[in-house]
């Protein structure tokens, strides 16, 4: 019964450089990680969190406000452990 | 002999021989296939990609340790190689449309630049670069040509001429004779000038043409200091520059061993020079760079990250950390100076006409006590554990002091109250940077333990000047004699009531404005970290007794221009061998 489930979550980006490069990699390898289809949603228009190139495009400074929506099997996961990576800011110190 | 420009992206100067690199430009062979060939086509480009993607990963285990760090970024190559937008779209190409792979990748890559082309972030937007030479790499790759950069001619020292380098290519420079590189493409901001910086190598990018400039066995000067490369110099300019280098060597040497060094002028004033901060991950850096303590410790940070409010328990952690690292030295924390607006919790969303006036720094504290009380609760309770000092902006006259004064009393009967402990006898100071505050600076003056000028501000409202507002940026001088009054009033003041006056403005880490501010009398100077050694060299270098003269002579000049004419004229006759390394300083040079 959980294997369509769809889990949202709002996040906010906290590095100082916002969503660049490495963290953006990183955003990408994570959810990669997942069965369930993810997306980054920003003001209205979404993109396939597992792309790096699709995130990278979203271009999200400092304090930008997202929402992390992922269906599938193991949503919750995923939509856990992305938003625990962007409160730790990526595990950068910036 | 040929100067060409471009842009320092490490610092250093190389003098040798060039070594070109002739990028063979891999033409795409576009072609049709017919429908029972587009498996064989796939597999084909699947494969190419699986040995980008080896080789990739080889290079990440083969990084020494010092730049493991780097590995980040060759990760990504590989997520790139492998994105849908990559991968799949060439996979799908080829299946569509018919087509070989090469030219399923040269359109796949065409979509991802439109994607790009509108991407407003000029750092983002460069991340195309990555993509290229990612996709260059698989069409090298599909084509059976070699992929990875070969140096294996160059067997003396020399310095590598190319179109452009992947950071691939940059990190397998490491272990060849590598004196420096110069492109034709590249940023500031490119991987590949990053790593340069981290491996030390002289890199100049972004000289265009410079690969049909010249051949290799010919002498090339690579300036990274200023962006320059010199083509086959003259005598004279080798000369001049093996001399800039040598400069150059000494100079670094220097600033590493002598960055403590007290900041003493030749006549025995020492003056106190602290670094501003404003993220817990600056203080090696500050310590390194012979920082005497904190002297601006700005609080905006936690404010305008995070959603809510930032706690007094997370302010106080923070707070605790700062000061027991620094100590013994001394932390200046100056309260909360932004405006309602730039909260990201958003307390006050009135819109101002005119913020730089509006309700923000002081005000907005003294207005939403709230949020005001927690600062100064997070911030006493630390000063338990070292050093701290308090700084209040936006100060104007002494109604804001005394009620700032008595709410700091009621905190601390609070915290005693409560158990919590705290320096009692806590410094207070306040910032200098309205100029109602600089004309009541003796009455300002009996009710605190310091005061410190911001220069940023005070030039921006003595001269009414918005230094963003282009029209009238060029005329946001900080040798006003305006300005100069201002300073020098609000020192005096300071002196004649007994309390220190430091300034925390950019002011302070220009190192032509070191006579002036030692010839006024300042205690203490805080800048940019990255700025302590050369002001402390240029301070060593001064005798407070001439600047005494040099100031009271700039006081009695009628205009800027004069000012900043004889400013310069007294800088370089007073101190001609550091101009040179100052301009080192110019070009961001980290150590």
């Amino acid at each position: 019964m959980t294997s369509n489930k769809i889990i949202e979550r709002s996040i906010t980006i906290l590095n100082r450089l916002g969503l660049h490069a490495r963290p953006a990699s990183r955003f990408a390898q994570t959810a990669s990680l997942f069965k369930s289809d993810i997306w980054l949603i920003k003001n209205g228009k979404s993109v396939d969190g597992k792309s790096i190139l699709e995130v990278l495009t979203i271009s999200c400074p400092s304090g930008t406000q997202l929402t992390i929506r992922a269906k599938g099997p193991d949503a919750k996961e995923a939509v856990e452990a992305l938003e625990e990576l962007v409160a730790k800011r990526f595990g950068e110190i910036d | 002999m040929e100067i060409l420009k471009g842009i320092a992206a490490s610092p250093g100067i190389a003098i040798g021989e060039i070594f070109l690199l002739n990028a063979k430009k891999i033409k795409t062979v576009k072609r049709k296939i017919d429908k029972n060939s587009i498996k064989g086509e796939q597999e084909r480009f699947k494969s190419a990609v699986s040995r980008i993607e080896k080789q990739l990963k080889r290079l990440i285990d083969e990084l020494p340790k010092e730049i493991k760090e780097h590995s980040s970024i060759l990760q990504s190559h590989i997520l790139m190689l492998r994105d849908k937008m990559v991968y799949d779209r060439t996979l799908e190409l080829i299946e569509d449309e018919t087509i070989n792979a090469e030219w399923a990748l040269d359109k796949a890559m065409s979509q991802i630049k439109a994607l790009f082309a509108t991407v407003k972030d000029a750092y983002i937007r460069e991340r195309l670069e990555d993509i290229s030479f990612v996709i260059n790499k698989v069409k090298a790759a599909l084509t059976g040509a070699e992929t990875r950069l070969d140096l294996s001619s160059l067997k003396r020292p020399a310095i590598v001429v190319a179109n452009n380098l992947s950071p691939a290519d940059t990190l397998h420079m490491r272990k060849e004779n590598c004196l420096g590189f110069v492109t034709e493409l590249g940023s500031r901001t490119s991987h590949t000038a990053i790593l340069a910086k981290s491996l030390g190598i002289p890199a100049v990018v972004g000289v265009e043409n410079i690969t049909s400039s010249c051949l290799s066995g010919e002498t090339l000067i690579l300036d990274a200091l200023k962006g320059k490369v010199i083509v086959e110099p003259d005598e004279e300019t080798l000369k001049t520059y093996e001399a800039k280098q040598k400069n150059y060597i000494k100079y670094r040497l220097e600033v590493i061993s002598n960055s403590n060094l007290p900041a003493e002028t030749k006549d025995g004033y020492r003056i106190k020079v602290k670094a501003n901060m404003e993220l817990v991950e600056e203080i090696p850096i500050i310590i390194q760079h012979g920082a005497e303590g904190v002297g601006l410790f700005r609080t905006e940070f936690l404010y305008i990250t995070s959603k809510a409010l930032p706690t007094e328990e997370e302010l106080f952690k923070t707070y605790k950390e700062v000061v027991e690292r620094l100590r013994p030295y001394p932390v200046t924390i100056r309260t909360l100076d932004i405006g309602g607006d730039k909260l990201a919790s958003g307390i006050c969303h009135e819109n101002e006409m005119n913020p730089a006036l509006g309700l923000r720094a002081i005000r907005l504290c003294l207005r939403e006590q709230g949020l005001f009380r927690a600062q100064l609760r997070a911030i006493l309770r630390a000063s338990a554990y070292g050093d701290l000092r308090l700084l209040f902006p936006m100060v104007s006259g002494k109604t804001e002091l005394v009620e700032v004064k008595a709410l700091l009393r009621d905190i601390m009967d609070e915290l005693e109250r409560e158990g919590h402990g705290f320096n009692k006898d806590i410094k207070i100071g306040i910032m200098i940077e309205v100029p109602s505050a600089v004309l009541v600076a003796d009455i300002l003056a009996r009710e605190v333990d310091f005061f410190s000028i911001g220069t940023n501000d005070l030039i921006q409202y003595s001269l009414a000047i918005d230094r963003i507002n282009e029209a009238v940026s060029h005329l946001y001088e900080p040798l006003h004699p305006g300005v100069l009054k201002m300073i020098k009033l609000a020192v005096d003041a300071g002196h004649k009531a007994g309390i220190e006056v430091g300034m925390c403005g950019e002011m302070a880490g220009e190192p032509i404005y070191i006579p002036i501010l030692l010839g006024i009398g300042l205690d203490e100077l805080s800048m940019n970290a990255m700025a302590i050694p050369k002001i402390k060299k240029v301070i060593r270098l001064s005798q407070q007794e001439d600047c005494f003269q040099f100031v009271s002579e700039l006081l009695s000049l009628d205009s800027a221009k004069l000012v900043r004419e004889k400013a310069l004229t007294f800088f370089r006759d007073n101190y001609p061998q550091d101009m040179e390394t100052i301009d080192f300083m110019e070009v961001g040079l980290s150590i």
